[in-house]
Order: structure tokens, then C-alpha cells, then sequence
């Protein structure tokens, strides 16, 4: 059935997350329990995003653990959020993907509903207000915190925002990562990180600091070239996001491992 | 408490359709053709960003003719019960059937309910795999529905114009001979404006899971003019 227009002061609420919430009855959206129990819950790891000249590269490793097992060695945890940004999140992997997908029904939502594009600003309100919707959760300990790049059309640049459980919203001048190798890819972006890298650099950059991350956080998995895993980069320029294909990040991976072999 | 005068059903649904039909025929009409790869809409248009045609979800689109206000207001609400249903099970469960059956309940509904009918007809289209897949509903302001297939048209003086479209319609035109046949009734012109052409596609030729685009005013006027 067709629902009705919710109850508004005058015209139609383009939000696709106000719609879903409102539909929501106490008995199926999800309530933490009072007392967090030591259920074993995929996590996922290390996201983070860089500028370049272009725009923003947004890179992921594959892992997801859960305590001290790794539940899954080809996860993805970065999407494209709409045509002209990505999501990348860190934390409860059920919850996190469910808020990616709310996000992205979100963006297509208003877009349809309003016949524009939501401004790049608006996007990143829009899901600090969904992160801060899951606070609750996030006293259970079910953190999700995303990182959120994309290319404002409108000022014709690259922006990347970070976020706090809260739904703390922070826009980052260079670079973000967020997760539990997050410290480590920061650090090892702060050294190979300048302004106006070129596309295959920025590359070369996201994958040596989820090398770096790998190295350092146990949940973090770097390229595995045994197996032919690598991570999820996803570029996102004044053309439209686009996923890379396995063969450029294979080769930037291979270009950082052949630098650290012993000679 | 005065008795209201009795009058016959018939009478009443008679005069609630010919209110209807008078309020769709003062308005500019819509027509939907199926091409080689798709569906196309093509409206008399002169406002650049009222649209008559939209998205309604991956497959779906959307065209209306009447009152603008009551076919936006049914719009709107198509948008947000293909996007929660397509969030609740799964893209490929959001079908026009689905749509526009919630359509026809409503306006049905409204017909008989309502102080006055809403003045408006919809068109609801899916684009699919194969042209013998295509589905096109059209809906009436009184909730009846018609599953159409080649060309439908819409809004005024749509039946002349339905009869002069399909005397040159055949299956498979491309777009550009799809596009020219589409106008040339529309607008009286002998070169229609193609600032006052609002067109869109269903193409299934289109890269992704988003199959609806918008016609820019360049493109219409290119072909228009070659």
C-alpha cells in the first residue's frame, strides 16, 4: 500500500530514514539488551581515504574478526554511496553494512523524491545524524564509526569526512582512516601523504597504509598475493565514483612489498 | 439537520468523471513510445524543472498529466513505496504491476470518497530485459487501469493523438525515429521547440542498475533539427 505523507507542517519529507523509522513498530526494530553479553560479533577493520589531485581515494582491507578468529577474509567495507561518493566503515559488520544500505536508499530517495542531488555537505550531515541514531546500540558496545568521502560538485573539489560514535562530524583537510588499524595507516599516511599526488600514487599511498596497518593490527589484513586478495579502492573524481578492478591495486601492492623485500 | 437531495449514483459518478475528464483534457499531453532499447516519454512541457516524467525506481518510471499538484502528490508517494519496498526484500522485487495496483486502489478510492476526483492520468512503465518484456499501465482518475503496449498518450486531446501516433508506429524504431514521431503531433509547430520538449528514457542499454534518463534540451533539439 501506498503510506500516507507523514504529518508535516507543509511539503514532503524527503528523507527515506524518517520514513523507515517512522514505520518502525517497538517490536522489530532492534533494542540492545540492558546487559551486554560477550556474544562474538564480526568487526570490521581498517578504512581510510585520501586526497588527490582528482579527488578522493577511498581504500579497505578484506577482514572481518570475530574476537580472536577471523569471520571473513574478503569482506567489503567500502560502497559507493551514490554517483558521486563512497562510504567506508569500521566496527559491527551487520550493523555497519545495514547503515551503508539505509544510507545509500537514503541519497537515491531524495535525489528521486526532489529531482537534484543532495549537496555534498548534506550528504555528510545526513549520516552523522544515522550514526548518532545508533547510539543507543553504541552503549552495548556495537560501534560503527563510517568515514565518508565524495566530490563537491557545487565548490569542485574532493572533501573527506570523519566521524565519532556519537555522530560527531569532522571534515579532514588531507586524509582520514578510521578502525583498529587506523593509528597506523594515519601514521603511515602522514609520511607518504603530499599535496596534488597523482591518481596511481594516491593508490600506491591507500595501499601501503593498509600494508603498514596489516603489519601492525592483528585485525587488519594487508594484500594477500598468495591468494590474490586485495583491497577494496574505490576513486571518486568530478566523473562519478568507480571501483578499481583487481590489476592496479595488484601492481601498487606489489610495488610497496618489492620495496620492503631485503635486497 | 437538512436532508441532502437524493441523487442517483449514476448521476453522481457521471458528473465526478466528466469534472475529472474536463480538469485532464485542459492539460498538455504525455505520450510513451517503446523504441529498440527501451521506452520513451515525451511531453509538452514549457517549464524546464516542473516535470511531468520522473523516476520512479531502477526500472520504473513515472509520467502524469492534469492537476500538477495531485500527480505529484501520487509521485511522491510511488517513490517512497518502491524505495521501501525495494529496502525491505530486494531490488528486483519492486515491479510497475505493484505500483500500479497501489495507484489504482488509491484513485480509486479518491473517486468515490472524495469531494471532487483527482484530475489526473498516470502512466507507470517498466523497461525490461527484452521488449516483449516491457509493461506499460496507464491509470485512470478513477482508478481503472489499462495494461497498453507500443504507444499510449495521455492528458488532452490524447485519443486524436493516440490514433495519429499509431498510424506510423512500428516495433523497433530507434530512438532518434522514435523521438521524431513523438513530437511531431505533440506540438502544432512544424519545428517543435525543444525547450518546451521534456523527454526522458527507460533504456536498457543503460550502464548500471539506474535505467531512467533525462533527455538534455541539446540532444532533443540535435535530433529534431538533423
Amino acid at each position: 500500500m501506498i503510506p500516507d505523507p507523514p504529518e508535516l507542517p507543509l511539503g514532503a519529507n524527503p528523507s527515506f530514514f524518517d520514513l523507515v523509522r517512522g514505520l518502525e513498530s517497538p517490536s522489530t526494530s532492534p533494542r540492545a539488551p540492558s546487559e551486554g553479553g560477550s556474544v562474538a560479533i564480526p568487526q570490521g577493520t581498517t578504512v581510510l581515504a585520501l586526497k588527490f589531485s582528482g579527488g578522493v581515494v577511498m581504500a579497505g582491507d578484506r577482514r572481518a574478526v570475530e574476537g580472536y578468529s577471523i569471520s571473513d577474509d574478503e569482506m567489503m567495507k567500502v560502497f559507493p554511496a551514490d554517483d558521486y561518493s563512497a562510504v567506508g566503515i569500521a566496527g559491527v559488520a551487520g550493523q555497519a553494512i545495514e547503515m551503508v544500505k539505509l544510507f545509500q536508499t537514503e541519497l537515491e530517495h531524495y535525489e528521486k523524491v526532489e529531482g537534484e542531488h543532495l549537496s555534498l555537505e548534506g550528504k555528510a550531515n545526513r549520516l552523522a545524524q544515522m550514526v548518532r541514531g545508533s547510539f543507543p546500540m553504541v552503549m552495548q558496545g556495537l560501534v560503527v564509526v563510517p568515514i565518508y568521502a565524495g566530490f563537491d560538485v557545487r565548490r569542485d573539489l574532493g572533501r573527506i569526512f570523519r566521524y565519532d560514535v556519537i555522530g560527531g562530524r569532522y571534515e579532514e583537510s588531507d586524509y582520514a582512516a578510521t578502525g583498529s588499524g587506523s593509528r597506523e595507516a594515519k601514521a603511515s599516511m602522514k609520511k607518504r601523504w603530499r599535496p596534488g599526488l597523482t591518481h596511481d600514487e594516491a593508490v600506491e599511498v591507500a595501499v601501503e597504509a593498509l600494508v603498514d596497518a596489516g603489519e601492525e593490527d592483528t585485525a587488519t589484513a594487508g594484500p594477500d598475493l598468495i591468494r590474490g586478495i586485495f583491497p577494496t579502492v574505490h576513486v571518486v573524481t568530478a566523473e562519478g565514483v568507480e571501483e578499481l578492478t583487481e590489476e592496479p591495486i595488484r601492481q601498487a601492492a606489489e610495488t610497496v612489498i618489492d620495496r620492503r623485500r631485503p635486497a | 439537520m437538512p436532508m441532502p437531495f437524493y441523487v442517483a449514483p449514476e448521476q453522481m459518478m457521471k458528473d465526478r468523471s466528466d469534472y475529472a475528464r474536463k480538469g485532464i483534457g485542459r492539460g498538455k499531453p504525455v505520450v510513451a513510445i517503446e523504441y529498440a532499447d527501451g521506452i520513451l516519454f515525451i511531453a509538452d512541457n514549457p517549464s524546464a524543472t516542473l516535470h511531468k516524467i520522473s523516476e520512479l525506481y531502477d526500472r520504473i518510471a513515472f509520467a502524469g498529466v492534469g492537476k500538477y499538484s495531485e500527480f505529484e502528490n501520487l509521485r511522491i508517494a510511488g517513490v517512497r513505496m518502491a524505495d521501501l519496498r525495494g529496502y525491505s526484500y530486494g531490488r528486483e522485487d519492486v515491479t510497475a504491476k505493484a505500483v500500479a495496483n497501489a495507484y489504482s486502489q488509491v484513485l480509486s478510492n479518491i473517486f468515490t470518497q472524495e469531494m471532487k476526483p483527482y484530475e489526473v492520468e498516470i502512466l507507470v512503465a517498466q523497461v525490461g530485459e527484452r521488449a516483449e518484456e516491457n509493461e506499460l499501465f496507464h491509470i485512470l482518475y478513477d482508478g481503472s487501469v489499462a495494461d497498453e503496449e507500443g504507444v499510449v498518450a495521455m492528458g488532452g486531446e490524447s485519443e486524436t493523438l493516440e490514433t495519429t501516433l499509431k498510424e506510423s508506429y512500428r516495433p523497433g524504431l530507434n530512438l532518434t525515429e522514435a523521438i521524431r514521431l513523438g513530437t511531431a503531433p505533440l506540438t502544432a509547430d512544424e519545428r517543435p521547440d525543444p525547450n518546451r520538449v521534456e523527454a526522458a528514457v527507460l533504456d536498457r542499454t543503460r550502464k548500471g542498475r539506474r535505467k531512467f534518463r533525462r533527455l538534455t534540451d541539446e540532444e532533443v533539439g540535435g535530433i529534431l533539427k538533423g
